[in-house]
């Protein structure tokens, strides 16, 4: 059962990977699929290993990633 | 689960800013409004706009704006805090704004202690117009305007805004700060939440220097940017608070 949990807002995201590098735990990537701009936006490649530590909302520019985390 | 990060509400729901991937303008946006939104000032907040890539988060910012004439923005600023002494008011520049065409209404400004915030972008480098050089582009660094590097003799040596303002008697606050990582993105939200609580206080001038990125410009990827501007600009540009009082 993962601790933490991400969404993002796909539409907003300019995949800059700022999120992807600073993940501790390797949770973000990107995959083929772009958005109505054109970006390959980021999703969650391992969501069961998100301990939501926030750090990759924290660097995101755009703020696009909104964090959950178990008895915060 | 608890939802423990997410956008503020100073910026327009489901907004997409029209800043470039990977720029910070986006992320000091986002911790201003972030800060906004802790101190409860949303509703009470004008900011006052300068000419430039700044210029997009009109857009993007659901509070009250007034765009400023080029470098301006110091001297409206001065004017609206006077005649609405209880609004939190900022003036969000970049480097040409600022540094350059109203270099004159900064020092002024800040030489007579008005009471307000200054954020200050400083990616060295024109963005909006095509990435001309700046008052505070390194030595060497090719620009469209300096295409064989920026040469002391011939263009002079990169502007310390912090180092200049702290030569002044009236400044309250005056820092530096980088959102290259996530350390420093906290470090730069605290001094920009330190700035604010000044102006409430009353105190005076406070000013807050963002060393940030172009990708465009500087024709990198976002992520070399975060390299270059760690080991280079964070060189010739060292953080820290120059004035606290």
């Amino acid at each position: 059962m993962a601790k933490g949990k991400v969404e993002i807002y796909s539409e907003a995201c300019k995949s800059c990977r700022y999120c992807v590098i600073t993940c501790p735990k390797n949770v973000l990537g990107t995959t083929e699929a772009v958005n109505q701009k054109g970006y390959q936006y980021v999703v969650a490649l391992r969501p069961e290993d998100c301990i939501g530590c926030a750090m990759c909302a924290t660097i995101c520019p755009d703020g696009v990633i909104t964090v959950y985390r178990e008895g915060a | 689960m608890e939802k423990i990060y997410s956008r503020a509400s100073g910026i327009f729901e489901g907004a997409v800013s029209g800043f470039c991937p990977g720029c910070m303008h986006s992320t000091i946006c986002k911790i201003v409004t972030q800060v906004i939104d802790e101190l409860n000032m949303t509703d009470h907040t004008c900011f006052i706009q300068g000419v430039g890539c700044c210029g997009l988060s009109i857009t993007y910012l659901d509070m009250d704006t007034i765009s400023a004439p080029h470098g301006r923005a110091c001297a409206i600023a001065s004017a609206f805090k006077r005649c609405a002494p209880e609004t939190l008011v900022f003036t969000y520049q970049g480097d040409g704004d600022l540094a350059s065409i109203g270099l004159a209404e900064t020092i002024s400004a800040a030489n007579r202690g008005e009471n307000f915030t200054v954020i200050f972008v400083n990616n060295g480098t024109y963005g909006m117009t095509g990435g001309q050089m700046a008052p505070t582009t390194l030595v060497g660094t090719k620009t469209t305007t300096s295409p064989y590097g920026r040469d002391p003799g011939e263009h002079g040596y990169p502007i310390h805004m912090c180092e200049l303002l702290s030569q002044l008697s009236a400044p309250a606050y005056i820092a530096r700060v980088t959102c290259a990582d996530v350390p420093n993105v906290r470090k730069a939200k605290a001094a920009v939440k330190k700035a604010f609580e000044y102006q409430l206080a009353g105190k005076g001038f406070s000013f807050v220097e963002f060393v940030t990125n172009c990708p465009t410009n500087w024709g990198m990827s976002p992520l070399e940017t975060l390299d270059y501007v760690r080991d280079t600009v964070l060189n010739e540009f060292p953080l820290g608070e120059f004035r606290a009082k």
